[in-house]
């Protein structure tokens, strides 16, 4: 492996994509409709990657696991999208989202890729706006905006909590546009198991129908990846369930590295843990912060109802700790200070692990009808849940994990360390850096699906358009086949038992206790050990019904799962690796002395990119030098 | 508390399905109805026993994968609720639960509680979308949309694509679906350029898939978990008359 080369262009960073792009190789209309490309999941990156090939005339098949894409799970995001429209006159642009963004960071991201993510934010919001996404909007027929974390400005653009279900069907809307016309092909139910390389180039997927259990072969020129996160390898968190990260870790596997897995987002405000049976955390959105105070008791175990508690014996610990920013400070802040308040004692509920998120003053201030119309779905959602009225008592809320900024590593093309496999949304690494921005996800999914994917393939592919069909009947596509045939016998005949979701959550919470919201050296140590051993145990014990053929959800789970194991030993190797804090992944051993995390510049400012070198082998790590060119790197400070 | 389940087993779309009893002890209220499922289902494996299938995905009532016929109910016995968001709490001690897939002619059976529900993204497929490439929109304000209309077009726009309509309705119509669809798109300024054409092709397809007519009985909007309102039907009956009335321009 050689060095890795970001391919980001000089110049002026607002020049940068604008230069780049008009240079960028082009494809012909006719030529395109000679061309195929695979692109695997069908959220807001996936779908709208799709539609938007589709319009240039490639021919495109599109695969997800769920029935239709309409459930991908960009469906749940619920707070917002950011834009650097400045529609507020508050000084917003798209070098101060640049900025935000690269801060939020924590300085662990490439300047060239964020700047050009907050200047297609507003093409994106305009496209929405036109596919019929319902945007909430003031009286005067304008669109509206709200704050979110980490900024001080008004940039989210909303449709009350379900922003994400409102641009993920804008990008079905495109997508099922290009199904009518016929210029791209939608299959569901079908999950991508394994990449097939031929020549060195990606060329096609293993897929399994999941109706018929077939093992499916598929051909393209290109193959695209928009098969989001690995958050659900914590086994509770905020994703659904099925959400897994089997396509670009069966890629990983074929040569594509893996960048900083270990920058997992830990959200602040998710409904705690209820009892042992729960499947799923729940999501509280980040805009309930923009009116929502946070605060435990300031006398240790108080078993008082929240409402008998007085207003001065309340530790608003955000805004205590934040006074510029308070509740609005970023995620992984959030998420460490209420953690640390919960170890100390002072957390609420019968558990001790959670704190309240109270909108007693905004009631108070606005009018139960004003929240009502901003929060009116997240309250019900909420009351559903835990049986309490958030209009009458504070929610109890608690960190729960939820998205995850690692992932393959891609160039300024997106495309990864494999030619012809190029990642976007999610399942890259690129813009977030150590910590995420709310509503920065749909921002960058859409982004790259819809205005940058297009344009970065076409450079790609401009050198493939005398490649005829690439055949599946060949040795390369035999083998692929092959592999994943034994792979899922192995499985099966294990015959153990213990059932693949009971591994899942003794995985789970090994990965959350020791390489969780706070890590040190012994106990990632630790936690690589247990997991190791369960993963043993995994191959000894588990136990799958049924055969290969038809439905079989257990066999689909014991795949996700036993990807897990080996996602989380990475995870642990590139924690252990990073003996800095930076954003979400924080080193005990290394902090401020108000407990903040302190990055190692010096040593760290890069970005881990790890090379699988065989199974139980250890990874390689590969480093790609940030260079800040325009921002300095400071201590980031939200106080 | 204890509960009696009676789950629809079939083994595929082609074989023929059966009522299955199990009686579950140890279920706790605070279990969600698709957590008591996954219990069952711990249970049966480890008898050896074949697991229920049935989809869900997010858990929160928002993707719109589970969707279960509950004691004769779409999503069961709560209003505004999903399969996942309903808790064991809504039930008694002791109580018999009877659990069937969607039963419509246009959502064939795949296995157990799974059904097919693409006839849905076809519909959506015949129109329900505006036509705009990506890099042809204009400045997103430069089309005002007032607050009551945007407000409008989004309580049309939750809709999660369940399902539900279908299995409530006598008829299996999926008018409700097609409706809010139609209607969002029609009240949109974007959108009113293919509202005509937009409103024949859907309601000529979903007629096609084998959906029934609107039985007027609003069962559809008792139990869309969305509270999605049949005005939406009004509304786009509207549009269809108008779009027999009117040639289509394109």
């Amino acid at each position: 492996m050689t060095k890795l080369d970001s391919n980001i262009p000089s110049g002026p960073l607002s020049d940068k994509w604008t230069s780049y792009k008009s240079d960028l190789k082009l494809v012909s209309p006719a030529n395109r409709k000679k061309l195929d490309i695979i692109v695997v999941g069908a959220g807001i990156a996936g779908a709208s990657a799709a539609g938007a090939l589709g319009e240039l005339g490639y021919n495109v098949k599109v695969f997800c696991f769920q029935d239709t894409p309409r459930r991908a799970h960009s469906v749940a995001a619920q707070g917002g999208i950011n834009a650097a429209k400045n529609y507020k006159n508050d000084g917003d642009s798209i070098h101060r989202l640049f900025l935000d963004t690269i801060k939020g960071g924590d300085y662990r991201a490439r300047e060239g890729n964020v700047y050009r993510a907050a200047e297609v934010s507003n093409q994106v919001i305009d496209h929405f706006t036109a596919l019929g996404v319902p945007f909430a909007h003031d009286y005067g027929g304008m669109l509206d905006t709200r704050s979110f974390g980490g900024v001080q400005v008004s940039r989210t653009f909303y449709a009350k909590g379900q922003t994400g279900q409102q641009c993920l069907l804008g990008s079905y809307y495109a997508l099922s546009r290009q199904v009518d016309k016929g210029t791209v092909r939608m299959l569901s139910r079908r999950e991508m198991i394994d990449l097939v390389i031929v020549d060195g180039q990606a060329r096609g997927i293993i897929a399994r129908n999941l109706v018929t259990g077939e093992l499916e072969r598929h051909s393209a020129h290109a193959v695209v990846l928009a098969s989001g996160g690995y958050g659900t390898v914590f086994y509770l968190s905020t994703l659904a369930l099925a959400s897994n990260p089997m396509a670009a870790w069966a890629s990983h596997k074929k040569g594509a590295l893996f960048a900083n897995p270990s920058f997992i987002q830990i959200h602040p405000t998710s409904v705690p843990v209820l009892n042992e049976y729960q499947s799923k955390l729940t999501l509280m959105s980040e805009s309930l912060r923009n009116d929502g105070r946070v605060w435990v008791p300031k006398q240790k175990g108080d078993k008082r109802h929240p409402n008998e508690i007085p207003e001065d014996e309340r530790d608003y610990y955000l805004e205590r700790r934040y006074p510029s920013y308070g509740n609005l400070v970023p995620r992984d802040v959030g998420s460490r200070a209420a953690k640390e308040r919960c170890d100390a004692g002072y957390g609420v509920g019968d558990t001790g692990l959670a704190v309240y998120l109270d909108f007693k003053d905004a009631i108070n201030k606005q009018g139960k009808k004003t929240i009502e119309d901003k929060y009116g779905n997240l309250f019900e959602m909420y009351q559903k849940i835990s049986g309490i009225s958030p209009y009458e008592e504070p929610m109890k809320i608690y960190p729960a994990g939820h998205y995850t900024m690692g992932g393959l590593w891609v160039d300024y093309n997106l495309m990864t360390t494999i030619p012809g496999l190029f990642a976007i949304g999610e399942s890259n690494f690129s813009d977030h850096g150590a910590n995420r921005l709310g509503a920065n996800s749909l921002m960058q999914c859409a982004g790259d699906g819809f205005f940058i994917l297009p344009y970065t393939i076409a450079n790609f592919l401009a050198d493939d358009i005398a490649t005829p069909k690439i055949p599946t009947d060949t040795n390369e596509f035999d083998q692929a086949e092959k592999d994943v045939e034994d792979k899922i016998k192995k499985l099966i005949s294990i015959n153990g038992n213990e059932t693949a979701t009971n591994f899942h959550k003794r995985l789970g919470k090994i990965l959350w206790d020791y390489c969780g919201m706070i890590r040190n050296e012994e106990g990632l140590k630790k936690g690589d050990q247990l997991l190791k051993e369960l993963e043993e145990e995994f191959y000894k014990n588990l136990k799958i019904p049924g055969t290969d053929k038809g439905v079989n959800q257990e066999l689909e789970k014991a795949l996700r799962v036993q990807t897990f194991f080996e996602v989380g030993q990475l995870m642990i190797q590139d924690a252990l690796n990073r003996k800095e804090s930076c954003g979400a992944h924080f080193r005990e051993e290394s902090q401020t002395e108000t407990g903040e995390t302190l990055r190692n510049d010096k040593d760290y400012a890069y970005v881990a990119a790890w090379e699988y070198q065989g199974q139980d082998q250890n990874h390689k790590l590969h480093k790609e030098d940030l260079n800040f060119e325009f921002v300095e790197l400071k201590q980031r400070s939200y106080k | 508390m204890k509960v009696n389940l009676k789950i629809w087993r079939q083994k595929d779309s082609k074989s023929k399905g059966k009522f299955i009893k199990y009686k579950l002890d140890d279920v706790s209220p605070e279990m969600s109805f698709l957590d008591m499922l996954d219990f069952l289902n711990e249970q049966l494996i480890k008898k050896g026993e074949d697991p229920v299938s049935f989809d869900h995905d997010c858990r929160e009532g928002i993707c719109g994968a589970c969707g279960l016929y509950i004691n004769g109910r779409p999503h069961g016995p709560l209003k505004k609720s999903t399969t996942c968001e309903l808790y064991m709490r809504e039930f008694k001690d002791g109580s018999t639960i009877v659990v069937e897939p969607w039963r419509s002619k246009a959502f064939p059976v795949i296995k157990d509680l799974m059904v097919n529900r693409s006839a849905l993204d076809e519909i959506i497929r015949s129109g329900g979308y505006i036509s705009v490439g990506a890099g042809a929109a204009p400045e997103a304000n430069s089309i005002p949309v007032g607050k009551e209309v945007s407000d409008k077009a989004f309580d049309l726009a939750v809709c999660i694509g369940c399902g539900a309509c279908v299995a409530a309705c006598k008829n299996s119509s999926a008018m409700l679906f097609v409706a809010a669809k139609v209607s969002q798109m029609a009240i949109l300024p974007h959108g009113k350029p293919e509202a005509t054409k937009r409103v024949k092709r859907m309601v000529n397809k979903s007629d096609e898939l084998g959906f029934g007519g609107c039985s007027n009985t609003y069962s559809c909007e008792f139990d869309c978990p969305k509270g999605i309102s049949v005005e939406a039907i009004a509304r786009m009956n509207r549009e269809f008359f108008k779009s027999t009335v009117c040639k289509s321009k394109s």
